[in-house]
């Protein structure tokens, strides 16, 4: 087999074995610190099998993008599997030629910025039903019902439906309109319930408090409400950007002339499959992968600042430590 | 006047939402409801309600083998993805003790989930097909002279990719209601002399049912509906409900995928609504 197989089972295998240690290492700290824990940290022969089961399965879902990655600097003669015909850069300079058939670009441009308008679209809505259900309302139950079968409405046929509708009206559906509504179909039943169980964590007596201080109904949203769900309003983002950029199903019917990546690559995969094909996919899993951490450290960061900015606010993980101010426990020093 | 103001504040606070979910989810089911009982010549589309596209569906055994090859590779890719996500939630809520390792260790099995399902289906090709890796290794090392066919291009791969998308979706949930476990209440059935096996039967699995039943319906509502990995990884030798649907779409014969779909769709909630009776999920949400 070829070289570039070795070296990726040896990564593969130093990981693995990193994180068996790493699980090993803090079962010790368990048990050392353990009072009451005692019973949980033996290592009973299921331990380890359930820990060998995690390891494996990581291999499983990370192992495959692994060799996508390796195979996309294949050389110019190589074909979609090892053996490697030497390396280079000749796949990535294909995904932005545009005299070949498999153009990326446009495809790509598209994605992202349907992603951002779904992303906008979503944060705000979801906030807006948040405080909604807040309150409640009439047909609060029915809403939420819609909400859930939304989550689970079979997604190529939301897709169908909108596309035949679009046909009966005697309109082409196009990536900003059809596919724009039936990928918010599947974002906002995701962005409400991570609002709800924010907002439900989020001690009523607060806006009261703000009020009885003398602010305006108005003040009290923007100084007090919206700081503390805004870490949860950034995850909300995060969900809607990254599930509208992969979505292929609710596309696939709806996106008209104009392809959004995925629904491009897939076109792609049966004809005239290339490794320029691979090339692409690395570049948007880096891409989602960047826009992940990126999000994570925005959550993180403004969860740290707020935690130290206020002394009484805390930021979503820290929304026990919130209700323990208001009710006069003791306050943890901001870190 | 205030309880006005606050009528209208409500109304604009949820108007969005409900107006979305209105044109794209509720008017494309019922687009989808009423052409299916649409005449259809063969080329033309006529409105009207008859019942022949059921009628004409359901006299075809095509169907039935539609039927039974959705069942079963949805059989299959839910039995495990059930055993592998209560393993895994089993070993992130029991046996990780420290919190951030356990975030750690979390979202590393969690990140894949938001990138691209096209690139992890498609990453399957270079290790199935008869050049792939797979076959190249077991060769190599000798075990057969001939590739194995059944890797790439049958339901193998599509059930194989399946696993690999959909197990976090039954994993979010089955940590969700492990992690309310009390620990008390285990650490008293050991004390009173509970095997580890009775533990697990008699005190977590029945305590787990509502994120298995959430699990279900996620992994059953997105493998019974899916034609995408159909078409890629199984080279048209798995021919399930979805993928003749959407082949039908595709060649105009919009009411025969319109009524092939709303039959799937009463499948599927005849089958969440039975999970529903048996497990109270709404506690959970």
């Amino acid at each position: 087999m070829s070289d570039s197989l070795g070296v990726l089972l040896v990564i593969v295998g130093i990981v693995a074995v990193g994180l068996y240690q790493l699980v090993r290492s803090q079962q010790a700290q368990g048990a050392g610190r353990a009072g009451s824990m005692k019973v949980e940290v033996r290592r009973t022969r299921g331990f380890y099998v359930r820990t060998g089961v995690y390891v494996v399965f990581l291999v499983f879902l990370y192992l495959p993008i692994l060799v996508i990655g390796i195979l996309s600097f294949q050389g110019p003669t190589g074909g979609l599997t090892f053996p490697m015909e030497g390396w280079s850069f000749h796949w990535f300079r294909e995904v932005f030629d545009p005299t070949y058939i498999g153009d990326f670009r446009m495809p790509w441009v598209r994605s992202v910025i349907l992603a951002l308008i779904v992303m906008v679209i979503t944060t705000i809505v979801s906030f807006l039903a948040g405080l909604a259900y807040r309150r409640g309302f009439r047909f609060s139950g029915l809403i939420f019902y819609l909400v859930v079968a939304s989550l689970i409405a079979p997604p190529f046929l939301v897709s169908m439906g909108i596309g035949i509708g679009f046909a009966k009206l005697g309109l082409l559906t196009s990536w900003w309109t059809g596919t724009l509504g039936a990928h918010l179909t599947w974002t906002l039943p995701f962005g409400v319930l991570i609002m709800l169980a924010i907002f439900s964590r989020l001690d009523r007596s607060i806006e009261e408090m703000a009020r009885d201080q003398g602010a305006t109904a108005w003040q009290s949203m923007r100084h007090v409400v919206l700081p503390i769900v805004f870490p949860g309003m950034i995850a909300v983002a995060l969900f809607g950007f990254t599930l509208s950029y992969d979505e292929f199903p609710r596309s696939s019917l709806v996106t008209g002339d104009g392809n959004t990546l995925p629904v491009e690559m897939v076109a792609v995969t049966g004809t005239a499959a290339r490794p320029s094909l691979y090339a692409v996919g690395t570049m948007t899993t880096v891409f989602s992968l960047v826009v992940i951490f990126a999000g994570f450290a925005a959550v993180y960061i403004i969860s740290r600042r707020r935690a130290g900015a206020l002394t009484v606010a805390g930021s979503v993980p820290e929304g026990e430590r919130y209700g323990k101010a208001l009710r006069g426990a003791p306050e943890q020093p901001a870190e | 006047m205030v309880s006005l103001f606050h009528r209208f504040n409500n109304f604009v606070q949820i108007a969005p939402l409900t107006l979305v979910l209105a044109v794209f989810l509720v008017t494309p089911m019922t687009i989808i409801l009423v052409v299916s009982f649409y005449k259809f010549t063969g080329f033309l589309t006529i409105p009207g309600f008859v019942l022949e596209n059921y009628s004409r569906m359901l006299g075809q055994v095509f169907t039935y083998q539609n039927y039974w090859a959705t069942i079963r590779i949805t059989g299959i890719t839910w039995a495990i993805t059930l055993v592998l996500g209560f393993t895994l939630s089993y070993f992130f809520v029991f046996d990780i003790i420290a919190l951030r390792v356990k975030i750690l260790l979390f979202l590393l099995a969690v990140v894949p989930f938001w990138t691209s399902g096209v690139v992890r289906m498609i990453s399957w090709l270079p290790f199935l097909g008869r050049e792939g890796l797979i076959n190249r290794s077991i060769i190599g090392m000798g075990l057969t002279d001939q590739p194995l066919d059944f890797l790439l291009f049958s339901e193998f791969a599509v059930i194989l990719s399946y696993v690999h998308v959909f197990t976090l979706f039954m994993v979010a949930p089955l940590f969700n209601v492990m992690a309310r476990i009390d620990r008390d209440l285990l650490e008293a059935a050991r004390d009173q002399g509970a095997s580890g096996w009775q533990i697990l039967w008699n005190i977590i699995i029945p305590m787990s049912r509502p994120g298995i039943a959430i699990g279900t319906i996620f992994v059953v509502a997105l493998t019974a509906t899916d034609f995408t990995a159909v078409r890629v990884l199984s080279g048209g030798k798995a021919g399930t409900v979805a993928l003749t649907i959407a082949n039908q779409y595709a060649n105009v014969q919009h009411p025969f995928a319109t009524a092939n779909g709303i039959v799937l769709l009463l499948v599927l909630l005849v089958f969440v609504g039975g999970l529903m009776r048996l497990v109270d999920v709404r506690e959970q949400l």
